[in-house]
């Protein structure tokens, strides 16, 4: 094995403060004149990556994943010499392609077709290359009928396939990947992580920084987690991944107070104010097993009336597998008009179907055209304890999958 | 240390320009394409912007003003100045701006970035080109003037102009990634470096009236003798300055390299500060 990537305690810094945006040559001049040459008070200097080393070496598949802010786009974006680093070094062998966004440098003014060259060329095409796969591209892209328009007049999910279809095409040694599945339908995605999957197959190295666990743990062997600037954990991806998702959230207990929790998104008129766990006749539930029925009583409390917010309930694997996501709007539940001040409502499970495992939960509170009022994700982590649902004395575990169903095996039968 | 950053530098970024050339043409080939789609008048543009500015020089400072003309009629004149300043003042205008209004370049991909200001100072030979016919029809129309073999020189002097606006450039397009402020700072420079090169007048006049110490430092501003050269190929009987066009040589060569030095220097910052 050969190294493909090898980067020796890098770090990078950044200003941030006065001196960091729109810097006016005004006041540089003013302060030049006040006897200062830069002022200094205005640099508070932070380490967005700090003594980051690894070696990554040809054909691996590698995950990237942190929290927002955690420096995962820095390290991409020093891997691809878009920044440069304060200190350290970066080894890289091969032909790179990075893909921090899809369609980069497209111009409005020109069609799909000439945008296709432009594109390709910004990021590393040869004109022989592009020439030898337009027609591909522009089929993969299934904008044929409009490949001599002007892109100004396309959708943003053409230009978005557009955009891709270059990508596709790219055959690099290297290919670094920044959340380009964050964007775009479900087809989409699954067509992007498919191009991924080829590349691995083809040997490539692949360098993919994701929120999307689920797709990280299917595509990738090897996973790094960055956490404020620095390696948290170097290792094998489902490991990783499991580390990464339960330092999100304590184990939680039947009863939990919400208020104080920092890590939440959303506008706040209305918010999660706490949660019970609880059995059907009203008890705390302190132990959940396969196959329990259960109440989960949410409380929040409305700033102002809101009008029809939609309540929500979502289930994660513990590497990130979406289990479930139901709220108030799927079901068809009109929550009507809620009015300022506290209210709780009620969400029931008859039978939890879910093998053995930890899990984790999001409550969230969304509004009508997808306003965010409050999420909470990933807030707490529980563990669904096993029991002998089949009463065969061997129980289940987590060994036969996520979920198990009502359902029956006969005796086998011989055939006259 | 200095000896190894300048040797660094020499051989990497070379050899790294070279291999991204064809990105430099795709930009170029972009920023043409831009040019003509975005405008109504499109081509026409490059015609009408040197033609109306020779009118109304012709009017003011010819006729009016009566400044002197180095024997040819004013229109031709004026028109052989104002296509190579025309296009340098584009050309600067337009690769000083080049990487602020290139920041998803500059920020999601990574290629030597000097590509992008050289790039719109490469795109404008498209609107001299089509400026250089219509002079070519006036030469034709004034018979006071005349073809020699001297136009063919019109390529050759473009050459150093070129280099020159790409240094301007490049150190304007970087300080303005630094500073907002040179935004607004490029129209006026031009404008007064308008008023310090023989466009309206001729350099003969500097010396004339402001004695020749004073023609030698007239002549530090490298656009002089390149305009005066472009000049003196429509003006029958007289030849190019050269020493006045071997001071814009230097100078060129000079400014080229500090040029280069601070926008390599200036550029691993680019897409931290843009």
């Amino acid at each position: 094995m050969t190294a493909s990537i090898q980067v020796d305690n890098l770090s990078k810094e950044y200003r941030i403060g006065r001196l960091k945006h729109e810097t006016m040559l005004r006041d540089v001049l003013v302060n030049f004149a006040k006897g200062k040459f830069l002022n200094r008070e205005a640099q508070s200097t932070f380490w967005a990556v700090k003594n980051v080393s690894f070696t990554i070496d040809r054909g691996e598949v590698v995950g990237i994943i942190g929290r927002n802010g955690a420096g995962k786009s820095t390290l991409l974006k020093l891997l691809s010499k878009i920044t440069y680093p304060t200190t350290g070094s970066i080894n890289v062998q091969g032909r790179v392609a990075s893909l921090l966004e899809v369609g980069t440098g497209f111009h409005e003014e020109l069609t799909g077709r000439e945008n296709i060259y432009l594109n390709g060329s910004i990021l590393g095409m040869k004109k022989h290359e592009i020439d030898e796969r337009i027609d591909q591209i522009i089929e993969f892209s299934g904008v044929e009928m409009f490949i001599e328009t002007p892109i100004k007049r396309y959708s943003s999910g053409m230009k978005l396939r557009l955009g891709f279809a270059v990508a596709a095409h790219l055959d690099p040694d290297i290919l670094q990947v920044d959340e380009v599945l964050a964007v775009g339908d479900a087809a989409f995605q699954k067509k992007c992580l498919q191009v991924m999957d080829d590349l691995r197959s083809g040997g490539r190295t692949v360098l993919f920084v994701s929120h999307n666990m689920e797709a990280v743990e299917n595509l990738c062997s090897r996973c790094i987690w960055i956490d404020q600037g620095k390696i948290r954990q170097d290792g094998n991806a489902s490991e990783v991944i499991r580390a990464y998702m339960s330092s999100f959230s304590s184990l939680g207990s039947a009863h939990m107070d919400l208020n104080k929790l920092e890590s939440r998104i959303g506008s706040g008129e209305i918010r999660l104010t706490s949660m019970e766990i609880l059995t059907t006749d009203g008890n705390l539930k302190e132990i959940i097993r396969s196959g329990d029925s259960l109440l989960i009583r949410i409380h929040y409390y409305a700033k102002q009336a809101v009008s029809d917010p939609h309540f929500g309930f979502r289930l994660t694997s513990q590497v990130g597998t979406l289990i479930t996501d139901v709220s108030t709007w799927s079901m068809g539940l009109d929550t009507g008009r809620v009015p300022q001040g506290a209210g709780e409502i009620d969400f029931e499970i008859d039978f939890l179907n879910l093998m053995p495992a930890r899990y984790y939960l999001t409550l969230w509170i969304q509004g009508v055209g997808s306003i965010r009022y409050d999420i909470l994700e990933n807030f707490m982590a529980f563990d669904i304890e096993g029991s002998d649902y089949y009463n065969s004395g061997r129980g289940i575990s987590s060994n036969f999958g996520l979920v198990f169903f009502p359902c029956k095996w006969t005796k086998p039968r011989l055939l006259p | 240390m200095f000896r190894n950053f300048f040797l660094a530098f020499e051989w990497t970024s070379l050899k790294e320009v070279w291999q991204y050339r064809e990105l430099f043409f795709f930009l170029v080939w972009r920023d043409i394409k831009i040019r003509y789609k975005q405008t109504v008048l499109g081509v026409l543009w490059a015609i009408i912007q040197p033609l109306s500015t020779m009118l109304v020089f012709t009017i003011f400072f010819g006729r009016l003003a009566n400044l002197p003309n180095d024997g040819i009629p004013y229109p031709i004149f004026y028109y052989s100045a104002l296509l190579p300043w025309i296009y340098f003042s584009t050309s600067i205008s337009l690769s000083g701006n080049s990487l602020i209004s290139n920041t998803d370049l500059v920020t999601k991909v990574y290629f030597p970035r000097v590509i992008i200001p050289a790039a719109s100072v490469l795109a404008g030979v498209v609107d001299y080109v089509i400026g250089s016919t219509i002079l070519i029809l006036m030469i034709w129309l004034y018979p006071e003037t005349g073809f020699s073999f001297a136009i063919l020189l019109w390529p050759v002097l473009l050459a150093p102009l070129v280099l020159f606006a790409i240094s301007v450039g490049m150190i304007l397009s970087a300080l303005n990634v630094s500073f907002r402020d040179i935004k607004y700072t490029i129209p006026f420079i031009i404008q007064l470096w308008l008023f310090l090169s023989p466009v309206i007048y001729p350099a003969s006049m500097v010396e004339e009236r402001l004695g020749e110490n004073f023609r030698f430092l007239f002549d530090l501003n490298p656009v002089v003798g390149i305009i005066e050269a472009f000049r003196v190929t429509v003006i029958p009987g007289r030849s190019i300055d050269w020493g006045a066009f071997l001071i814009s040589i230097t100078v060129i060569s000079i400014v080229f390299v500090l040029a280069t030095l601070f926008f390599h220097k200036a550029e691993r910052r680019f897409a931290d500060l843009i």
